[in-house]
């Protein structure tokens, strides 16, 4: 095994966070006390709670959706193209300002690593309001006829595996289109939607354009069943989404829906093993494996398996699993109780059903919701392990002997979110990418987002598109 | 000179049946129903299709995928512009049947059926464009070659509009195969019989079988079946009653299928791409730049 570096602790400080005792939800332009329960959210590195947070009741939502449609027919609906984009812009640059701040109050909600916020979400979520602020004053250049409409008012429900950078992807295209929005955070991490709340009223957004409301799965229910709504957007899980959608049946009214993965990650005998390996860890560890687009289906050519397998034990040993302000650190916490016991029982599921369970030797902390990265081998197609999205650092390593088979085995799977492919043969990466039936293929690298690459999934991943030009449509009237 | 007076000849009527796998099969189970002009007279006996022929369909649909949706671009459109040359050379035989089915005048059933043959040109010509129109290069911030195209979305249950037997049904059916997606089609449960013609066009077109399927029978009994059914993508209502459509979209979560509910139902329009784009997916591929 590589042998292991220390590091002195290089902590970030949970003051950075600003975290204040209590939230509450964003109705109408002001803050206020929801008429549900008051919840504590907690730090699931450590199992303390971070804040008190006033959750919504149905009456709060009646009053979200109606004051969202008050701002669509009173002003945001009417605004020139050019004034919205202005307040993105805005948006976009507090959050920027914000940065910092945000990253660690992510990770202190959420659970991941401080380099991933610091990195990745923050900026991402800034980026997706720059880019659709510039697209406000443009939308008949889109694609989508001249002056195209907005849809009305939009129910937005939003995941916990990335807070903030959901609330942005489904806040920004809607406000540059013309809507106005009421957005519903997971329960388990309210706390940056709810400060992306104060951004918004700080950059002076009129009342009722954008409603944030916490609360769980039954505020979820009520907001998606809203006979108020024009669109509901839904990130979550595909039996949520499969309920959602029945719920919606003959309403007329109009949903996207991004639910869930089991990405094969495809790593033929001529990649290049050291990219390869980095890709596969990125690809199934970045954010603990708690993403919807995650290659949780390694898929090695039979030739380089062992070697493969090898070396990703060589490089799982070297990851820093631990407190998720720590700048060190490469794995952080699993999000909540409820995901952490979903993932036990799936590995438990792999080891009953005759895979190889390994893990890297790795102290993991006493307090805190922890689950080590794991690989399976040995795994059969047909177990849970390689059917199931297990939403967490759980890799499951099948093989493959020709190109036909690699495309056969990605593609058998409900879900239809993301691919990966490692070769270095150009003219196999696009016939293996022409066949993968899959909304997001990574050649040679995984887990890219970019405010201007379209992101959403075939199949029973979902349908509708994020990002992007592409990323409008579901919020224009066409 | 009418039939009836020629007694030297007795002619040769048609059997009007399935298209199903690039055959042309009677239904399963063995029924049909009558099929009546608007005053009531007899036109022909169709094939009432069941669940059975429904699953059958599906199963041909399917089998045709790899090779329609793998086919050039190129390729589909002059397969789909040779279905328009069909479709003009058997003008007259259209004509008499639009007219029949639906109770119009003659010479107003033979716009329709130039407006149909146009529209098939239309839609041909769509096949190696759209994805020039509907996919992009994305600027991402980064090292890194992206781009997305539309691509179909696989195997499309069709639900016929009920009163343009020939034209709602070429202006429903061309643009799901434009994009390389494959159809079963529920005809027009009172006026199929022109589908079932269009099916002889089709078989005749260099069309691979299995790319389009025609099902005739009772819309109410078959579409539950097309909409549940697992190994469809997509789900087109146009001809579903509005009693039924929120029936039909449950059914189709099962496994969340993409539905489309039209807005417009004026054959007439210029129909832009508002139905090329319900029945592709967007995939975007991502590659490093680097030395």
């Amino acid at each position: 095994m590589a042998p292991r570096f220390e590091y002195a602790p290089a902590p970030e400080s949970r003051d950075i966070a600003r975290l204040k005792p209590s939230y509450q939800i964003f109705v109408d332009g002001a803050f206020r006390d929801g008429s549900g329960e008051s919840i504590k959210t907690i730090n699931p590195a450590d199992e303390t709670p971070l804040a008190e947070v006033s959750e919504a009741g149905p009456s709060d939502v009646d009053d979200a959706v109606d004051s969202a449609r008050r701002a669509f027919d009173g002003v945001w609906g009417r605004l020139p193209g050019r004034e919205r984009g202005k307040y993105l812009f805005r948006i976009a640059r507090a959050i920027q300002e914000r940065a910092r701040e945000l990253a660690v109050l992510e990770s202190l909600d959420n659970g991941k690593p401080i380099r991933e916020s610091r990195d990745v979400d923050i900026p991402l979520a800034a980026a997706h309001f720059f880019y659709y602020a510039g697209w406000a004053d443009k939308l008949s250049h889109a694609g989508f006829g001249a002056g195209p409409r907005p849809v009305g008012v939009a129910g937005q429900v939003i995941p916990w595996n990335f807070p903030l950078l959901m609330a942005s992807w489904k806040l920004a295209p809607a406000l540059a289109c013309g809507n106005t929005v009421v957005l519903k955070p997971a329960e388990t991490t309210p706390l940056s939607a709810l400060v992306l709340a104060e951004i918004l009223a700080a950059a002076d957004l009129p009342p009722g354009v954008v409603n944030v409301l916490a609360g769980g799965p039954a505020i979820g229910a009520a907001l998606v069943a809203h006979e108020g709504l024009d669109k509901v957007a839904f990130t979550g899980s595909t039996e949520v989404g499969r309920t959602i959608q029945r719920t919606l049946a003959g309403t007329g009214r109009r949903l996207t829906l991004e639910l869930g993965g089991k990405a094969a990650n495809i790593v033929f005998d001529d990649a290049p093993i050291d990219q390869a390996v980095e890709g596969i860890v990125n690809g199934i560890f970045f954010n603990q494996g708690q993403v919807c687009c995650a290659g949780s289906r390694l898929l090695v050519q039979e030739s380089v398996a062992d070697e493969i397998v090898t070396a990703l034990q060589r490089r799982l040993s070297t990851l820093r699993v631990g407190d998720p302000l720590d700048k060190n650190t490469d794995v952080g916490a699993i999000n909540s109780a409820a995901q952490l016991a979903k993932i036990r029982e799936l590995s438990q599921s792999g080891e009953q059903e005759g895979a190889r369970r390994w893990s890297p030797d790795c102290d993991l902390p006493d307090r805190g919701y922890w689950f080590a990265p794991t690989i399976f081998t040995d795994v059969s197609p047909a177990n849970r392990i390689a059917r199931e999205e297990i939403f967490g650092p759980v890799l499951s390593v099948l093989t493959f002997r020709t190109p036909a088979e690699a495309v056969e085995k990605a593609n058998n799977t409900p879900y239809g979110l993301s691919a990966g492919v490692w070769t270095e043969k150009g003219s196999r990466i696009l016939w293996m990418a022409q066949r993968l039936r899959a909304g997001v293929v990574w050649a040679n690298t995984f887990n890219r987002f970019d405010p201007t690459a379209p992101f959403g999934g075939y199949k029973e991943s979902g349908f509708g598109r994020e990002g992007g030009r592409h990323g409008l449509e579901a919020y224009l009237d066409v | 000179m009418s039939d009836h007076e020629d007694i030297g000849r007795l002619p040769v009527r048609k059997t009007y049946k399935l298209y199903v796998g690039g055959a042309f099969p009677r239904s399963e189970s063995g029924r049909s129903y009558p099929v009546t002009a608007t005053d009531g007279s007899l036109l022909a006996h169709a094939a009432q299709a069941s669940r059975k022929d429904v699953r059958d369909a599906v199963v041909a649909a399917r089998k045709a995928v790899a090779g329609w949706s793998g086919a050039t671009a190129y390729n589909r459109g002059q397969v789909l512009y040779r279905v328009a040359e069909m479709l003009e050379g058997r003008r007259e035989q259209f004509a008499s049947e639009v007219a029949a089915a639906e109770g119009i005048p003659r010479e107003q059933a033979a716009k329709q059926v130039d407006a149909a043959t146009d529209r098939w040109v239309y839609y041909a010509g769509w096949a190696d464009k759209f994805a020039q129109v509907a996919g992009s290069t994305d600027p991402v911030a980064g090292p890194y070659f992206a781009f997305s195209l539309p691509e179909p979305t696989g195997v499309v249950g069709v639900l016929a509009p009920q009163e343009s037997s020939l034209l709602g049904l070429v202006s429903v059916l061309a643009p799901v195969l434009t994009t390389g997606n494959t159809a079963v089609v529920v005809a027009s449960e009172t006026r199929p019989l022109p589908a079932i013609s269009l099916a002889e066009v089709l078989a005749t077109s260099d069309l691979p079988g299995g790319v389009v399927n025609v099902i005739t029978g009772v819309t109410a009994e078959l579409a539950p079946w097309l909409a549940s059914h697992r190994d469809v993508n997509a789900l087109d209502l146009t001809g579903a009653a509005p009693g039924e459509r929120a029936a039909l979209q449950r059914a189709a979560a099962e496994n969340v299928k993409r539905v489309y509910v039209p807005r417009d139902l004026d054959w007439q329009r210029d129909p832009g791409t508002s139905r090329l784009s319900p029945f592709v997916e967007i995939k975007t591929v991502w590659h490093p730049i680097g030395i």
